[in-house]
């Protein structure tokens, strides 16, 4: 029989006054950024220098803080004593580190990025008040680099599982609908649609096989969230899958992620067994009549896969291209089942919306989009992370302050957000709030939450070529208006770069882009001319000056440049 | 010859008989026998079609769907440049050219003594330290062309994968 809620939240309980109470407790980012920045050797050295001096401490892999430019991070903690978080940590800083804060217990104040107590700790000024953090609020996030995602009874201790515990004791599944509803959450995989109504169509359905997928397919470039939320907190998105499968009556779900990316593949298996064995996952669970059982499906590399309805084939092993609509996946989804598709961060703020409640939620942010902004931010910027804002903070707020502006004082020139199809804006339009609406009145799309930045040395004419040749290699090829206008756009494109277009070039691209919106089946063709078209309408001069003096006004073009075959040319 | 494609065969089998999910399809098949081989032989294709019931068509449309997907042996190592957006602004071009000069390539391919190979990726997933590679998939990020030239004429010294630091 499987353990009982009371069963795994004691023996999470003691788990947890061992970790924090009983002996130092240190905490390493081996998410991507940390892993990236060398934190397993990090990890390597921590505990040759703990065994050396034969330190009796824990040490837990953990997932993404945020500040990934400090990569690789390390979290150091002691009963009674401080805790600091420390960045920029090599090999060598580590063993300092342990010899420092928990042999002498003095922390560490030259490599210290901020301290996790209350207030100041030796001179160490507190992590939240960092001009990266400083205007945060974290709700998915809230676990992320604080808990080790491999082990759920750190996930139960901090109100894990408690959600679906409340909601499956003393709700109704159209109770959790209604706060989902109430919450106002509304879709961060980009198309924002309300997620209380997309569960009541799949909720509508009689057929006693539903599916839930959790898109994680991530494909866009500067996107990392929902992969940082699967290696940080995989056990957030376990509930709120079993949460939404509560709701509308499914009892199977799969988390769909690309293959490669073994973090976070890992790290979610991991989490789904655990749910498993503690009864989280599989019949009658917390002795409920509600069963849920749940995978990872992996998909090749296709962009298009996160398409909802590519992202079905996808699972079902086939080629991942966009299906016809009608009819919609809650009629006739994966393997012709109802199915109800969300992004990873919509089912991640799941649990905190049903155990604080739809208003608690809707109270965040802004009217109609409540909550939370999950921000990747790369590019030319200081501090480059993930970040978690409420809604309505400004696109000048987060570059200015939350990721401190560009790096060596150069001057900001624009800021791609929403993926590749969502197009650059002008550093001089950043007076937008972070608002589904509102940026998508001043043409611009918050999307899955990517913001890179260029600076003043970026050509306009050169990232736009980048970003039409990323969209050119990941068309699935079925409509050939996408198909063959990427193509072609790629192909004007490199001509002007290389200071050799010609007279129609700029015709010829617009003609292109209204067929491709025109005539293809799915966002990837429909919005496919946007890196463009954004690009001409707020730098139209750097254009011509290609064009028609030939010339690179910042003076990089002709660029080397190098791009990959497509095998669905 | 016979018992080289024999013990292929049996490598493949073994792959495609342990895969974790429940729900095997062609996809599942073909990613799990590229983790095991690097690359899908045609034999590993036909068993694929036998072990789902689909026929060899069906999993050579898939197969050539999806980019990553190779066709022919890896070298020793493997060397991955991401060539997204976020890369791209933090300047992994210079960087590409740089490889592509020391390995001696004119894009993504392998190397003549089979001892790297090199393929463009669309995003390697941490963008906040662009830019970045994987080298025998451990990441290195805010990776300079001086840096990937180090890397990359430690590679064709050795012979295995590294995997240590």
């Amino acid at each position: 029989m499987a353990p009982s809620f009371e069963h795994i939240s004691d023996r999470a309980a003691r788990k947890w006054q061992t970790l924090t109470q009983d002996r130092p407790w240190i905490r390493v980012g081996t998410a991507l950024c940390g892993k990236a920045a060398g934190a397993d050797e990090v990890v390597s050295a921590l505990e040759q220098e703990l065994e050396r001096r034969d330190i009796d401490a824990s040490i837990s892999e953990v997932g993404c803080l945020g500040p990934c430019f400090a990569e690789p991070l390390v979290d150091v903690s002691t009963p009674g004593g401080a805790r600091v978080v420390y960045g920029g940590v090599t090999p060598e800083a580590a063993a300092e580190i342990v010899s420092s804060h928990l042999v002498e217990g003095r922390p560490l104040a030259g490599y210290a990025l901020g301290s996790l107590d209350d207030g100041e700790s030796n001179g160490i000024p507190r992590l939240s008040d960092h001009p990266m953090m400083k205007l945060q609020r974290r709700i998915a996030l809230r676990n992320a680099g604080h808990l080790d995602p491999c082990d759920i009874d750190q996930y139960v201790a901090n109100d894990g599982y408690a959600a679906l515990r409340r909601a499956l004791t003393g709700m109704t599944p159209d109770e959790v609908r209604q706060e989902v509803a109430k919450s106002g959450l509304r879709g961060r995989g980009g198309a924002a649609f309300p997620t209380a109504t997309k569960w009541n169509f799949l909720a509508g359905s009689k057929d006693p096989v539903k599916y839930i997928l959790a898109n994680c397919e991530e494909g866009d470039p500067g996107a990392f969230n929902d992969k940082g939320i699967l290696e940080s907190d995989p056990h957030s998105l376990i509930e709120g899958m079993i949460l939404a499968g509560y709701a509308t009556g499914a009892s199977m779900g799969y988390v769909f992620i690309r293959h490669g990316h073994n973090g976070p593949i890992d790290r979610t298996w991991r989490a789904i067994e655990q749910a498993r064995e503690s009864g989280v996952l599989g019949r009658s669970i917390f002795g409920s009549t509600f069963s849920f059982n749940l995978e990872v499906s992996l998909t090749g590399d296709s962009y298009v896969a996160g398409e909802e309805t590519a992202l079905m084939e996808s699972i079902e092993g086939k080629r991942a291209m966009p299906r016809y609509r009608p009819p919609f996946p809650a009629q006739v989804g994966l393997f012709g089942k109802p199915t109800n598709i969300n992004n990873v961060k919509t089912l991640a703020y799941v649990p905190q919306i049903v155990l604080n409640g739809g208003d608690w939620f809707a109270a965040i942010g802004r009217e109609r989009s409540a909550g939370t902004a999950i921000l990747c931010l790369s590019g030319s910027l200081a501090y480059t992370g993930m970040a978690e804002v409420p809604m309505g903070v400004t696109l000048r707020e987060v570059v200015e302050q939350v990721a401190g502006g560009t790096p060596n004082g150069k001057k900001l020139k624009l800021l791609q957000t929403g993926g590749p199809l969502g197009g650059v804006l002008s550093s001089e339009a950043l007076d937008i709030p972070l608002d589904f609406d509102a940026m998508s009145q001043a043409g611009a799309i918050l999307g899955s939450g990517g913001i890179i930045a260029a600076d003043e040395d970026s050509c306009v004419v050169d990232l736009t070529r980048a970003l039409i040749a990323f969209c050119q290699y990941e068309s699935c090829g079925k409509c050939f208006p996408c198909r063959s206008g990427m193509t072609h756009l790629l192909e004007a494109l490199e001509r002007i770069c290389r200071l050799e277009s010609r007279p129609e070039d700029l015709t010829l691209m617009e003609e292109i882009g209204r067929n491709m919106q025109a005539g293809s089946l799915c966002g990837h063709g429909q919005l496919g001319f946007n890196p463009v078209s954004s690009a001409l309408r707020h730098f139209r001069g750097e254009f011509e000056r290609h064009l028609v003096d030939r010339t690179c006004p910042v003076g990089t073009c002709p660029t080397p440049w190098s791009s990959p075959t497509s095998s669905r040319r | 010859m016979t018992s080289t494609v024999e013990t292929l065969r049996q490598r493949v089998n073994k792959a495609l008989r342990s895969q974790k999910p429940e729900t095997v399809t062609v996809l599942s098949c073909l990613l799990a026998v590229e983790d095991e081989l690097g690359y899908v032989p045609r034999q590993a294709a036909e068993e694929v079609a036998r072990f789902t019931g689909s026929t060899v068509n069906d999993v050579w449309g898939v197969a050539s769907f999806y980019t990553n997907f190779r066709f022919q042996p890896p070298g020793r190592h493997r060397v991955e440049v991401c060539w997204g957006p976020s890369c791209h602004i933090r300047g992994v071009m210079p960087v590409i050219q740089r490889a592509l000069q020391d390995l001696g390539l004119s894009g993504e391919g392998t190397t003549g003594d089979n001892a790297v190979t090199l393929r463009y990726n669309t995003c390697l997933g941490a963008c906040a330290n662009a830019p970045v590679i994987s080298v025998d998939h451990r990441l290195m990020g805010r990776i300079t062309p001086e840096q990937a030239s180090q890397v990359l004429s430690g590679l064709k010294s050795t012979e295995e994968p590294s995997h240590g630091p």
